[in-house]
């Protein structure tokens, strides 16, 4: 079931129907089931896998509850009794057994989600036996194993005590508006909202649904166009290189936005609709100024993932210490601090590429990132030099734009390893910018579709004469992703000064408001596109 | 006390780490700069902050990172 689909609007309206008629006390069961019956329309299967994850999850949860509680009441109990050594030799007896239940835990969960990613893979289904395999990667596997291994580890770390009740565990699995996409929402911060009762509020209620229509515009109106012309250009590398490649890779860094954070959107609005609150995946992540602030705007729950989980446990643990005092005396002081945030950083993009998918396309995107990362890291000096050199430029609107430039043409550079074939595809149609730009091609077809808009000519019948017809979009479609760009820029410039909802809100008189939206509901039902090509509804964070 | 403040200003000289609070909720820190201290501090102090106590109420102030070394050192 897509968020996009029929179905998920008609059983969506149900759930919220059913969640404010139920007595509070069944609504949070009331949103178990309803997630249920999400998974079941995946297939059966999803759910098996999903319930082995959350059984596994909550048998070592109670166990690790209970070693933790053990040791806080051997400790107090025997406060006077035991000296230092003795303490520490406890709780090191007690660490041990903790660590075996998490471990067990993690590699069989994270043994599940990695088995059913490399089986997925063609050349490996083929190898065992044809096509079957496909049902092996259950719907949303990466975001409900990741959401799970965050409440175990955190457990662990003594941060809440176990949840006794497993079907609340379930649901903070397998939350249905977070299945598809995300966020990677943590126990400790979604529980208190999602376990809550909540009673119905219009004004609640309402924008919770303006922010779902929000998503379903930004995702069916612009990204699916966009993705028909990613695809239409990325498909035909040898034709469409230099400038159509590079157009390919900017249109992508579009339509990618608009189709993760209109899903994250549609979550996020479900929530509210219910009264229950998430954090935000998304903070105008292109409008950031060099790679680290990117990495912090852009799917946020995600990388506080990898750096809690993965980063800071690397780079902090006791053999990574060793290494370091070694590389010290052996490297100096200054290069040797940097080993244990070299080897992290570069462990964690790592896991972040295969995380993203198994294929080299996705460890070189990884990797590439990590390493731009540390450059940057090491550049900083530089910059600071500069910078008071020239003092004045921190503050200059222009030198802002380049960087914000700047900084969104190398992630889209990156990110073209996500749309090609192969890294030496990838490679080659970078290098094609320079070696074979066809601008000359381009500008004559960007020049002739601007004609069309402007005389306002949407019909189809023209396009061959244009050649435009083979980029699989009419000029009217141009017209809509135009215009839809435009509004998504004018809500970013809005957001600046806060929620726009708000201030649309407090601008304007009520009735245009409500207009607006009906107008945007309209908008998406006529410019919606509904499975035009290939798999257009179909989210891209759906395949991780 | 005096030494975590050092290690700190090496990281950021133009901050005053003295009075700061807001280390983590402001980013003055970034997760490499809490690694290098961290290393630091395991070298000089021969301390080890497990990733677990790497949580804003630690970090926020350098106070309150001497009272989590005070802590450890004392386990």
């Amino acid at each position: 079931m897509y968020f996009t689909s029929l179905v998920f609007i008609a059983f969506l309206a149900l759930t919220l129907l059913l969640y404010y008629l139920v007595p509070a006390k069944a609504q949070w069961p009331l949103l178990l089931v309803a997630s249920g019956v999400f998974y079941a329309f995946a297939g059966w299967q999803g759910l098996v896998y999903v319930s082995v994850t959350v059984v596994t999850t909550y048998l070592a949860g109670l166990r690790l509850g209970t070693l933790g509680q053990t040791q806080k009441d051997y400790l107090k109990e025997h406060k006077g009794a035991l000296d230092r050594e003795q303490r520490k030799s406890y709780k090191a007896t007690m660490k041990k057994k903790k660590t075996f239940w998490l471990a067990l835990c993690l590699v069989f969960n994270f043994g599940v989600l990695a088995a059913t990613k490399v089986l997925s893979l063609k050349a490996i289904s083929t190898a065992i036996g044809g096509d079957g395999f496909a049902f092996l990667v259950p719907l949303g596997i990466s975001f409900y194993t990741f959401r799970a291994m965050s409440y175990v580890i955190d457990l662990y770390r003594g941060k809440f005590p176990a949840e006794k009740n497993i079907g609340k565990l379930a649901l903070f699995t397998a939350f249905f508006p977070q299945v598809i996409q995300g966020p990677l929402s943590r126990y400790d911060t979604i529980g208190q909202t999602l376990f809550a009762p909540h009673k119905f509020d219009a004004a609640v209620f309402g924008r919770g649904a303006q922010r779902i229509v929000w998503g379903f515009l930004k995702k069916l109106v612009v990204a699916d166009r966009l993705l028909v012309l990613v695809r239409t250009l990325t498909a035909a590398p040898e034709s469409y290189n230099g400038a159509y490649a590079f157009a390919a890779m900017i249109l992508y860094a579009a339509a990618l936005y608009c189709d993760f954070t209109g899903g994250i959107d549609i979550t996020i609005g479900v929530g509210e609709a219910m009264g229950i609150e998430m954090e935000e995946n998304f903070l105008s992540p292109f409008r950031s100024k060099n790679i680290f602030e990117y990495w912090r705007r852009w799917h946020i729950t995600m990388g506080t993932w990898f750096k809690d989980y993965i980063f800071y446990p690397i780079s902090v643990s006791r053999p990574m210490m060793k290494l370091t005092t070694a590389a010290r005396k052996k490297l100096g002081d200054k290069a040797g601090r940097r080993v244990p945030i070299y080897i992290a950083t570069l462990i964690t993009w790592f896991a972040t590429g295969i995380w993203h998918g198994v294929g080299w396309n996705f460890v070189v995107w990884g990797l590439l990132n990590g390493v731009i990362i540390l450059l940057s890291q090491e550049c900083m000096p530089l910059y600071e030099k500069f910078h008071a050199r020239f003092p004045k430029l921190s503050e200059n609107r222009w030198y802002d734009a380049f960087q914000i430039l700047r900084t969104f043409l190398l992630l889209s550079l990156i990110r073209s390893f996500d749309i090609y074939a192969s890294v030496p595809m990838t490679l080659r149609q970078i290098g094609s910018f320079f070696t074979h730009p066809q601008l000359g091609a381009f500008f004559h077809d960007a020049g002739l579709l601007l004609g069309f808009i402007r005389e306002g000519d949407f019909t189809y019948t023209e396009l061959d004469k244009l050649g435009l017809d083979k980029l699989g979009l009419t000029p009217l479609d141009f017209g809509v992703v135009a215009v839809g760009l435009v509004l998504l820029f004018v809500v970013g410039a809005l957001r600046r000064k806060g929620d726009p909802r708000e201030i649309v809100r407090q601008k304007l008189p009520a009735w245009l408001v409500t207009a607006l939206w009906f107008l945007a509901v309209f908008v998406v039902l006529i410019f919606g596109l509904y499975g035009i090509g290939f798999d257009a509804q179909q989210f891209i964070y759906n395949q991780f | 006390m005096d030494e975590l403040l050092e290690i700190l200003s090496e990281l950021h000289p133009e901050i005053d780490f003295s009075t700061h609070t807001a280390l983590i909720d402001e980013a003055v820190l970034d997760s490499f700069d809490i690694v290098s201290t961290i290393t630091e501090i395991n070298e000089r102090f021969d301390v080890a902050i497990p990733a677990d106590k790497i949580v804003p109420e630690n970090f926020n102030s350098a106070a309150a990172l001497w009272a989590l070394v005070e802590e450890l050192e004392d386990e």
